[in-house]
């Protein structure tokens, strides 16, 4: 092992004034360690390839990506507004449209779960139902990060957050995550995925496989936030990963309203594994009857499983 | 070309010269007409635009926002509870310094709901960065229509402007309107070309977060170009005016001011009934003249000024207030006059809020009490006894 570190240094040593992967979200930006957001937008943009004009909500990925005079973005970004990056998305693909340049790029709206489920369901509603040629990407970090871990819609059932803490006669947030992949499903467009940044290609398949069809394709990201968790950062991945393990992220496909595809859960793990990790479940760990609240978390993972024929 | 039109067609048939690329807009009433006459123009193969119907005003403004930085010409139309739905998306616009242009049906501001005219709407987002400009009737509503993207494609300028047109009174009245040939308004306003918008040829990050170090020069920069456009607006109805022979835009408008020592003061479609009080007042040997305030913003100080400095007496006639300080076109007025020698009278009074109706006899009354005292926010055909104060 110790060999092995060695040989690793001496490479990038020699190499340093190059960059390990062309990427089109540049290094250099100001998100903390171990954020699952970056890394996913890293692997939607480098899916994506060159091609790409993209729209951005206001929050965590544009505050550490776009401040003056520098930028991440090696695309056409546009970052205006909280609510509205499917609109503004919309009025890119009309324009490239009426200017006769719809061949030049694709189209990527992107939203992190407040923008996306709570404030922004509106226009995204609106850009879904008019059929518009974009792909949305929502970044699930279950809460808004950007402003110190409020909650959001995406928060999930008994997560402590700054605007829905545990305390003396709370286990946090009362109602599970909002149902969004189906929500944008009903609106009978041709795609919608959830992925996680704990299967990377997995992820990039989607996205790849996203922007080769016609029409609006909504592709939900779960991105563990170290910071808003509270969890190790050098562990974002391996919390990723436990949550798909354990049911409570189902990752599946649906095309034209129908579930095409599921990633097996292999072998199930017991919710525990995933809360004990987090300091946001903390509490259900140490305060009297918790027990009994990490059984309904329990039934929502094995209602998932159930659902989305995860084994 | 002069055809009988409703003011609703005669701006849809101007914004239809422009050959915007992309529309968006919700319907709201009394803006509907508008939106209806384009989007048939559209079915009809009439007009190349993509039309985007939308969830929202605040949808239909992100969308133009989105498609004017992609390089398109963009279009919408709006008013009253609509407008503020936009609120925070015109104020984005304009910071991003995109030269969309919408229409305001002005309506008055909800609650009591009420769906006739006033200008609290467009007033309240004075500060937003938009150029304003005002008409008097369906032919210059429909002239500053192409007079506004001209204005605002200009690369010194590049930024939003609104054109006011108050609702029903203009957009469902019926006018004689001239309208303008399309081979002449391609030549008035050739196609928008942009030097910078979002293209994978030359990408660039719009919308960037400024921190302390850099918030005030953005600032900075946006007022300057607003304060420029103040030069532009001339230009471009000079330059209209020669084309089309109709001086139809401009900052304001002086109407038999010589020798003048009270002037009236006023935007929109009350100026006409202050026109006709005002030949009516000359004839009886009064000598009253008329401003008309086009550009509310850049507010026209210096030809305000220039317009009203001989004069005793000035009276405004205005349709929306600033709750808690009073008239609003009264009291930027005072402020042109703030370190003069001379400083006239200044009188104020509001009229047809939410649509009440301002006879030509309402103004004359009002003028003969601001002869005999400085009145301020005085509401006109105020119905006391609805109120419970003394009739």
């Amino acid at each position: 092992m110790e060999k092995e570190e060695s040989t690793m240094d001496k490479k990038v040593a020699t190499k340093k004034k190059e960059p390990i992967v062309e990427s089109q979200v540049a290094p250099g930006h100001r998100a903390c360690a171990g954020c699952g957001e970056l890394l996913a937008a890293r692997l939607v943009m480098d899916a994506a390839g060159k091609n790409v004009i993209a729209t951005c909500a206001t929050g965590c990925l544009e505050v550490v990506s776009s401040a003056y005079p520098q930028s991440a973005w090696k695309m056409p970004w546009i970052h205006s507004l909280f609510e509205n990056p499917a609109a503004v998305a919309s009025g890119i693909e009309a324009a490239l449209r009426a200017l006769g340049r719809e061949k030049e790029a694709f189209v990527i709206a992107q939203g992190g779960d407040g923008s996306t489920a709570d404030i922004g369901i509106g226009c995204l509603s609106g850009m879904l139902e008019r059929g518009h040629n974009i792909l949305y990407v929502c970044y699930d970090n279950e809460a808004y990060m950007n402003t110190g871990v409020q909650r959001s819609g995406l928060t999930p059932f008994e997560a402590s957050t700054s605007t829905a803490p545990s305390g003396e006669i709370s286990w946090g947030k009362t109602t599970d995550k909002k149902p969004m992949p189906e929500i944008v499903a009903a609106h009978g467009i041709p795609y919608v995925a959830t992925a996680s940044v704990g299967y990377y290609a997995d992820l990039q398949k989607k996205v790849k496989k996203a922007l080769s069809i016609q029409g609006p394709k909504y592709i939900q990201i779960h991105c563990p936030c170290p910071l808003g968790w509270i969890h190790d950062p050098a562990l974002t991945i391996k919390v990723a990963q436990i949550a798909v393990q354990t049911g409570l992220i189902p990752i599946f496909e649906m095309e034209n309203g129908k579930i095409t595809s599921v990633r097996k859960i292999i072998k199930k793990r017991p919710v525990e594994d995933y809360l004990k990790l987090q300091g946001r479940f903390r509490h259900l760990l140490k305060k009297t009857g918790g027990e009994d609240e990490i059984k309904r978390i329990q039934t929502i993972a094995d209602h998932n499983i159930e659902k989305y024929h995860l084994m | 070309m002069k055809k009988v039109l409703e003011g609703s067609r005669a701006v849809a048939e101007a914004v239809k010269v422009c050959r915007p690329n992309v529309i968006s807009a919700y319907p709201i009433t009394p803006q509907t007409h508008i939106v209806e006459n384009l989007s048939q123009m559209v079915a009809d193969g009439d007009l190349k635009s993509e039309f985007i119907n939308v969830e929202s005003e605040f949808a239909a403004a992100s969308v133009i926002l989105g498609a004017s930085v992609t390089g398109a010409r963009t279009y919408s139309t709006t008013t009253s509870q609509g407008l503020l739905l936009m609120l925070e998306v015109l104020f984005n616009i304009a910071g991003l310094r995109l030269p969309v242009s919408i229409t305001c049906a002005n309506r008055s501001v909800s609650a009591p709901i009420n769906i006739w005219n006033d200008h609290q709407d467009a007033m309240t987002i004075r500060d937003s960065g938009w150029i304003q400009l005002y008409a008097e009737d369906c032919q210059e509503a429909a002239d500053m229509q192409i007079q506004a993207y001209k204005i605002g494609e200009n690369p010194e300028i590049s930024l939003p402007v609104m054109v006011n047109m108050d609702g029903f009174i203009l957009t469902h009245a019926f006018e004689p309107v001239e309208l303008i040939d399309p081979q002449m308004a391609d030549k008035f306003l050739p196609t928008y070309k942009p030097n910078r918008y979002l293209t994978t040829k030359d990408p660039m990050t719009f919308g960037i977060l400024a921190e302390p170090a850099y918030y005030m020069e953005t600032r900075y920069r946006l007022v300057q170009a607003v304060d420029a456009a103040k030069l532009v607006i001339e230009e471009v109805a000079n330059e209209f005016n020669q084309m089309f022979g109709r001086y139809s835009g401009g900052l304001v408008d002086k109407y038999r001011l010589e020798g003048a020592k009270t002037a009236l003061v006023g935007m929109g479609s009350v100026v006409g009934t202050m026109r006709e009080v005002v030949d009516e007042l000359r004839d009886k040997g009064q000598n009253v003249g008329l401003l008309k305030v086009r550009a509310f913003r850049p507010f026209p100080k210096e030809a305000i000024f220039d317009a009203l400095k001989d004069v005793d007496t000035i009276i405004v006639f205005e349709k929306a207030l600033s709750l808690g300080w009073g008239g609003i076109l009264l009291n930027e007025i005072k402020t042109v006059f703030y370190g003069k020698r001379k400083l006239p009278r200044l009188c104020g009074f509001l009229v047809g809020l939410g649509g009440r109706d301002i006879p030509n006899q309402s103004i004359i009354d009002a003028v003969k009490k601001a002869e005999s005292e400085t009145v301020e926010d005085q509401f006109v055909d105020l119905r006391t006894g609805l109120i419970g104060i003394g009739e």
